[in-house]
């Protein structure tokens, strides 16, 4: 089965529907590793177990910057190469980019405030990631505002484009800036600086929050090929009467 | 396990990204079945795909 | 009373489904709040003095942004001239077009309020304080819109007619909104003078904006 054929929707759906099941199996044996890995973590010397809300912040954070990258993919498609699926992809990664953000400043916050003793302080990343909140419910409201999919999809995808810009001030925010929010200490040059029996239950449930991400975009990509489907009938009925 | 003095955020943390992912959960599954149950209800009603639909009996001409 | 209820029930489904109306202003909402920062600095103790002033500020601009929706989809789809010949006064009309309206745009604006007030450093008393000042002093955002709303849409001018027309009138209801969250939160008058002003004038434009408005639909319209 090519590539090609993932351009198919009635492809896809079948496939998705193969697939899906495996990844549902995969997502909760991940979730059930990773929150075991989670609770027997040890306390960090300087935080001590509230180091555990980590184990929910950072993968969130990641995933809400992925999530933009998969939609930024997505606008590519349907800019550049009128990929039929692109749309779809870009639209259910939408409220998902848009959750895990949420997650990260809310885990964030709580986080915060016994070590920092403040919920929320206008720092370079904190601000950055609330920005990225808005631009994702922007996109949101954008996508269900214009009735039109078609001319959605294109105002959605020069708008996630011009959004990109906003990852790499998240990522290096903490460099250029001086701010409250801790440095980079995985995915940096040289290496993690976080000690492996921390790195380990941080890895698992970041595989976990990822494996959630891709099944529910395959299956939300899959409900909306549907409402589509539901869509264009009702209005060739309409057409018809 | 002793969670430390600051037990009620960390707890507060899970609650909320276990909410939040079974809201997301629960929204993709009930999305899933009123779509199954919209699509089934046009096909009854007898709208269907031009692919779907069984194709009149063609008349060949006399060659 | 069904016909009224009809109304309400309409315009509600109408505003949460466009997907604008309640969304977009807690959107407008916490985007304006997010700027604030940006403009004055992240001075945490600076903002936990003018939080309030913010989250008012903001909410008025937000409330003012729905506003023209009230008539304006009516207008262009026809209904409004139904809406006119109806049987139920044209006031009490407007004021279920109006109360609609507040439940989907005004009251999510109140519920975001807290949310917002935790990013500006407020402590509970002024938060409890801003969103129960908020809760009252919306519907006469709302009100008072009502007026601009029914002019731009007689005078079918768009634009910033509306927020022009509409800002100077609202100007006391922000004066005694934030005069009592201050007092709730710092003192020294006491929280029920601002606060029972700020009643008087949510009721006052509960009468007078929909009269208003409802004489401009009359006779306004050509």
């Amino acid at each position: 089965m090519a590539l090609i054929d993932l351009a198919n929707p009635s492809r896809f759906v079948a496939l998705v529907g193969r697939v899906l099941p495996w990844l549902i199996v995969a997502t909760v044996i991940a979730f059930a590793f990773g929150l075991r890995e989670s609770y027997l973590a040890p306390d960090d010397y300087q935080q001590g177990a509230t180091v555990k809300i980590m184990f929910i912040h950072v993968p969130n954070a990641w995933l809400s910057m992925f999530a933009w990258g998969v939609m930024s993919i997505a606008a590519l498609g349907t800019l550049v190469w009128r990929h039929p699926l692109a749309d779809v992809a870009a639209k259910c990664a939408a409220p998902l980019g848009a959750a895990f953000t949420l997650l990260a400043l809310v885990t964030g916050s709580l986080w915060g405030r016994p070590m920092w003793g403040t919920y929320w302080v206008w720092d370079a990343r904190l601000t950055s990631v609330l920005v990225l909140f808005i631009m994702y419910l922007a996109l949101i409201a954008l996508w269900r505002t214009v009735d039109d999919q078609n001319r959605a999809g294109r105002a959605a995808a020069v708008l996630t484009l011009v959004g990109a810009v906003n990852l790499p001030i998240i990522k290096f925010s903490v460099d250029w800036w001086n701010t409250l929010h801790q440095p980079a200490s995985v995915l940096r040059m040289g290496g993690p600086t976080i000690d492996r029996s921390l790195l380990i239950p941080l890895a698992v449930m970041a595989l976990a929050f990822a494996l959630l991400f891709v099944t529910l975009h395959l299956a939300a990509m899959r409900n909306e090929i549907m409402r589509r489907r539901v869509r264009t009938l009702m209005l060739m009925q309409a057409e018809r009467a | 396990m002793d969670l430390g003095p600051h037990v009620g955020f960390i707890i507060g943390a899970y609650i909320v990204a276990t909410l939040v992912v079974s809201a997301l959960v629960i929204w993709v599954l009930a999305d899933h079945v009123a779509q199954k149950r919209a699509l089934a209800d046009l096909e009854r009603r007898g709208i269907t795909r031009r692919s779907a639909q069984p194709r009149p009996l063609q008349v060949k001409e006399p060659a | 009373m069904t016909a009224l209820s009809a109304l309400f029930a309409r315009d509600a489904r109408v505003a949460i489904r466009i997907g604008g109306g309640a969304m977009m202003g807690v959107l407008f909402f916490l985007a304006v709040v997010t700027l604030v920062p940006f403009a004055i600095g992240p001075d945490l103790a600076l903002l936990r003095r003018i939080g309030p002033a913010i989250l008012w500020l903001g909410a008025l601009l937000s409330s003012l942004l729905a506003l023209d929706r009230l008539f304006a989809n009516d207008h262009e789809d026809g209904s409004l001239d139904l809406i006119l010949m109806a049987r139920p006064p044209l006031e009490l009309i407007v004021i279920t077009k109006a109360l609609a309206h507040w439940v989907t745009t005004g009251l999510p604006l109140v519920v975001a309020a807290p949310i917002l007030g935790l990013f500006l450093n407020l402590d509970p008393a002024a938060l409890s304080a801003t969103v129960l000042t908020l809760l009252v002093g919306t519907p006469a955002l709302t009100f008072i819109g009502v007026i601009g709303a029914a002019l731009a849409t007689a005078l079918r001018r768009g634009g910033l007619l509306l927020p022009v027309l509409v800002l100077p009138l609202t100007i006391p209801v922000l004066i005694f909104g934030v005069a009592a969250t201050n007092a709730a939160a710092v003192g020294p008058m006491p929280f029920e003078t601002p606060f029972t002003i700020l009643c008087a004038l949510t009721l006052m434009s509960g009468v007078i904006g929909p009269f208003a408005a409802a004489a401009t639909l009359r006779y306004g319209m050509e």
